[in-house]
């Protein structure tokens, strides 16, 4: 619960559609706007008893300043803490005498809420929901900070010193990939003397700047009456006073100018790699692109590497490879474990072979119909839920932050029906270049066992 | 998703209109009477052959799961064996009739669906998860796969080799070794829960193909497998395809027979069991003992019980080590049930010098629970059990996993409609009785993977029982 996701691991959009003559897709909503600003979608999904309350602040690591890292993910944890009108406690209690969940996750770029429970209780998600929107800070104590900053310390340390690769993996490749000073250089669960330096008039300054109702969108998605629904979200959240607005965020051009090469070391039995280049940012020109980049060669087992490297030569454990997607800057990664006895020289040769395959020509009509069957699957697939972090209401929740329209998924599957597999090519060609990379090696601390 | 307007939601908008000065936050919203969850007519059909079919219809969105489950998991592994269900499932997707594995995956792939085999300890089973346009096409696929796998030599060498590197790269993790270092403390070596469910490096060294075929031909056979439909499909439109598909699968001959596992060893006391794991910032703990069969009569009590001790974010075990000591990112407990008993668990990951203070609380709670329970403790238990219901018959794949439950511990028909009744009896008395025949504080394993330097003073002078090291090497075995 309350967890950090730093950076989204899987597709941007968990979408999809199918690949025939498909229906559009369509996700009916209505929405509006309260005087305070806060914007509000509405879909109906009467298949089960269930709601989903979604909420996105537009804020994430990203805002955060020097000395103060991991500061959006620790507030995260606050906001499960009581408010105003909420005691101590009451806030998970009340929604699990009521059958829900609830749960929150920070990335760079926003942070979201979730509560599912059955449609009966609604009205009680509303009211918790707006009285840590509006009053989160009435109720705020050193106590409680401090007790939370524990808790995120102790989930730094179960997901990054304490997972192996999870220091390479959930800090090492950002600070490499983004110059100090960008808001993607540094982890999103922070970093560990940060944590300590929080204060209690940072978290009531950040709720002041970032929590404001105009700086953040509902959802509401489920079994619900939408004139109902929206009779309630005026009751709950009508009171929420309007803050100031958010500014753009501005950030320094970032690119790679050269092979930034480096290895460290772990507990771990064998060594990894890591290749990760710097491209366009979510929804850009060449996103979608770099998401089917990612599918041929690492998509299913006759995805070109998976294929050479772990079932023709037999030398690697496994190998990822994906874009991840985000708002300011996305990159692309390629991770791999070679199997006990082969290096991770070895399969640097086979990875940037088969990259310069692409370069060099297009990946076959079949190779990128079937990456684009897959997607259209998992925009359906992505429908069959309502709620948590891949359900209906996040996606509408994403795709209106995203581009000001919640529907969007049939525009965002044309985005990948429109790519050939010549853009394909172009892709690596112009995003994948072996000079202008980041190359991550972790080794075992000690000798491997035998 | 069809839109509805109803006259009532203008009355309360009226209604809200008057109260524009905001909500009277002193009294929050009480929730309603909760919704009944309309569980789904399960439509059991038999193929020509004799296979059972169940066909629950969802129509929400233009897809299907279809699960093809056999009662034979990883608990039906011969002595010696250990691994073999698992590895014989994840070789038949590794080549099936005419295809071998790269395209049969580039198959299915190209289909938008989705087809995988697994082993648990009581079943094992092929699953199919494809948009309804191309189930046609895919069941042909998923058919050779249960039933003409190939079992190629060169690829099991390459997925031994896979599992032979997966056990060696169990070593780095504290949750691995947690996880295998209590079962093996728990049941024993002998016994099938003692050693992971994918086998040992000595197992998995030794299999054959042979081994893959034995285990198959028994497993795989109408006579002890069902069909489990779910999606947007009606019965008349697929039992044709299933018929096709399935309906020529010859029942293999004599009886299905199972393995039985052997009465785990009885613990007498209390002892602890310490791996060391230099460096670690972290520990991992494991508490528990041998709990109870999925057929256990206090199915509903042990549930409702393990939701206030730790099988929900407000549950003691949470609340005191995460909330109120912030030892760790979170710390729970749940009952494993399957055929045969399996363990009941109380874990956390907690930070290292905080090990000897986390166990200390963890033993005040499994003490605390044997206490009545008050009563609105209770009844949120409760609701969190009976309430929660409907989420798991959201999708395809969910319903499909609460149907194989049904089949395979043979729940009555009407196990659903009854949940909530069942689970809403429970009384404190109840709750009472099986904490105290169950939860045995002085005769629990006490599991803890971490920095021994660090943490083992700590641990002694807790005086839990006594200390026993065991090492990784004991644990995975030779590599």
């Amino acid at each position: 619960m309350k967890l950090v996701i730093a950076g989204c691991f899987a597709l941007l959009l968990p979408a999809s559609l199918m690949a025939q003559p498909a229906a559009p897709l369509q996700l009916p909503y209505t929405q509006f706007t309260l005087p305070n600003g806060l914007h509000v979608i509405l879909h109906e999904d009467h298949s089960t008893p269930i709601v989903s309350v979604n909420v996105w602040y537009h804020v994430g690591s990203a805002r955060e300043k020097a000395g103060r890292t991991g500061f959006a993910h620790l507030f995260e944890h606050l906001m499960f803490t009581g408010s105003g009108h909420v005691a101590e406690g009451e806030f998970d209690t009340r929604l699990e005498a009521a059958g829900g969940n609830n749960n929150g996750s920070t990335e760079n770029d926003r942070t979201n809420y979730v509560i599912d429970l059955p449609s009966n209780a609604l009205e009680l998600a509303l009211f918790l929901e707006s009285d840590r929107m509006g009053f989160l800070v009435d109720s705020m104590s050193q106590a409680r900070l401090d007790q939370q900053r524990d808790v995120v310390k102790n989930e730094r340390r179960q997901s990054l010193e304490n997972r192996p690769y999870g220091v390479a993996e959930g800090q090492v490749l950002t600070e490499l990939l983004y110059p100090e000073g960008h808001p993607y250089h540094w982890p999103v669960v922070g970093y560990m003397d940060d944590l300590t330096a929080a204060s209690y008039d940072d978290v009531v300054a950040f709720f002041k700047t970032y929590y404001a109702p105009g700086n953040a969108s509902l959802v509401l998605a489920g079994d619900l009456d939408s004139a109902q629904a929206k009779a309630l979200v005026e009751k709950w959240f009508g009171d929420v006073k309007a803050g100031a607005p958010v500014g753009p965020i501005t950030i320094p051009g970032v690119m790679l100018t050269a092979v930034k090469k480096q290895t460290i070391t772990d507990r771990v039995q064998l060594p990894r790699v890591y290749f990760a280049w710097l491209t366009p940012h979510a929804l850009a020109p060449g996103d979608a692109a770099m998401d089917l980049v990612g599918y041929v060669l690492a998509g299913g087992k006759n995805s070109r590497l998976y294929k050479r490297l772990v079932y023709d030569l037999q030398i690697a454990q496994n190998v990822v490879a994906y874009q991840n997607s985000q708002a300011l800057s996305s990159y692309f990664l390629i991770r791999a474990t070679p199997q006990p006895g082969h290096t991770t020289d070895e399969l640097q040769a086979v990875i940037d072979e088969e990259i310069d395959k692409l370069r060099n020509e297009p990946p076959t009509d079949r190779e990128v119909q079937r990456a684009l069957n897959q997607i259209e699957s998992s925009f359906y697939n992505s429908l069959e839920r309502v709620g948590g972090f891949s359900g209906k209401a996040d996606q509408l929740n994403h795709y209106y932050t995203d581009t000001g329209n919640p529907d969007w998924f049939n525009e965002d599957l044309s985005r990948y029906r429109s790519l050939s597999p010549t853009d394909i090519r172009a892709a690596v060609q112009a995003f994948l270049p072996r000079d202008r990379r980041v190359e991550l090696t972790v080794m075992p601390e000690s000798t491997p066992q035998p | 998703m069809r839109m509805r307007l109803t006259v009532t939601a203008f009355l309360v908008a009226a209604a809200v209109s008057l109260s524009a000065q905001g909500p009277d936050r002193s009294k929050p919203p009480v929730p309603g009477p909760a919704p009944t969850l309309r569980v789904p007519t399960i439509q059991k059909q038999k193929l020509s052959n004799g296979l059972p079919v169940w066909i629950v219809e969802q129509h929400e969105v233009p897809v299907a799961q279809v699960n093809l489950v056999v009662l034979s998991g990883s608990g039906d592994d011969p002595v010696g064996k250990y691994g073999v269900a698992a590895l014989t499932s994840s070789m038949l997707t590794e080549g099936a009739g005419t295809r071998v594995g790269l395209d049969l995956a580039d198959a299915i792939d190209f289909l938008g669906a989705d087809l995988s085999a697994a082993s648990s300890s009581d079943l094992s089973a092929v699953r199919l998860h494809a948009p309804v346009a191309r189930l046609a096409d895919a069941l042909p696929l998923m058919a050779d796969v249960a039933q003409r796998p190939i079992f190629a030599a060169a690829d099991l060498d390459r997925l031994r080799q896979q599992r032979l590197t997966s056990v060696i790269q169990g070593r780095d993790d504290a949750n691995t070794i947690a996880a295998l270092a209590f079962a093996r403390t728990l049941f024993g070596t002998t016994h099938r829960f003692g050693t992971a469910t994918t086998g040992t490096a000595a197992t998995l060294r030794a299999f054959t193909v042979d081994d893959l075929r034995a285990f198959h031909a028994a497993a795989f056979r109408p006579d002890n497998a069902t069909l489990i439909v779910v999606g947007d499909v009606t019965a008349a439109a697929v039992l044709p395809l299933l018929e096709k598909s399935f309906g020529s699968w010859k029942a293999g001959s004599g009886p299905v027979t199972h393995v039985r596992q052997p009465a785990p060893p009885a613990r007498a006391r209390r002892e602890v069991y310490l791996v060391d794991k230099p460096g670690a910032p972290q520990t991992q703990i494991r508490i528990g003992f041998v709990g109870v069969p999925r057929s256990t009569p206090d199915y509903f009590p042990l549930e409702v019980m393990n939701t206030i001790l730790g099988g929900s974010f407000s549950s003691r075990l949470n609340l005191n080590l995460r909330e109120e000591h912030g030892y760790t990112y979170g710390a729970n407990s749940f009952f494993d049930m399957r055929v045969d008993a399996g363990p009941f668990t109380a874990f956390a990951g907690v930070q290292t010098d905080k090990t000897a203070e986390s166990l200390k609380e963890f033993f005040n709670e499994l003490t605390g629970i044997l206490q009545p329970v008050p009563a609105d403790e209770l009844a949120r238990g409760k609701n969190y059990v009976a309430l929660g219901l409907p989420s798991d018959f959201e999708t395809t794949g969910d319903i499909s996993r609460r149907l194989e439950e049904t089949l395979v511990y043979a729940l009555p028909d009407d196990y659903f409609s009854r949940y909530v009744p069942n689970v809403q009896a429970v009384s404190v008395a109840d709750v009472q009785r099986v904490t105290r025949a169950h939860i045995r504080t002085d005769r629990m394993a006490v599991v803890i993977v971490g920095d021994r330097k660090a943490i083992e003073p700590g641990v002694r002078a807790l005086n839990l029982g006594p200390v026993n090291i065991i090492t990784i090497d004991q644990i995975f075995g030779a590599n």
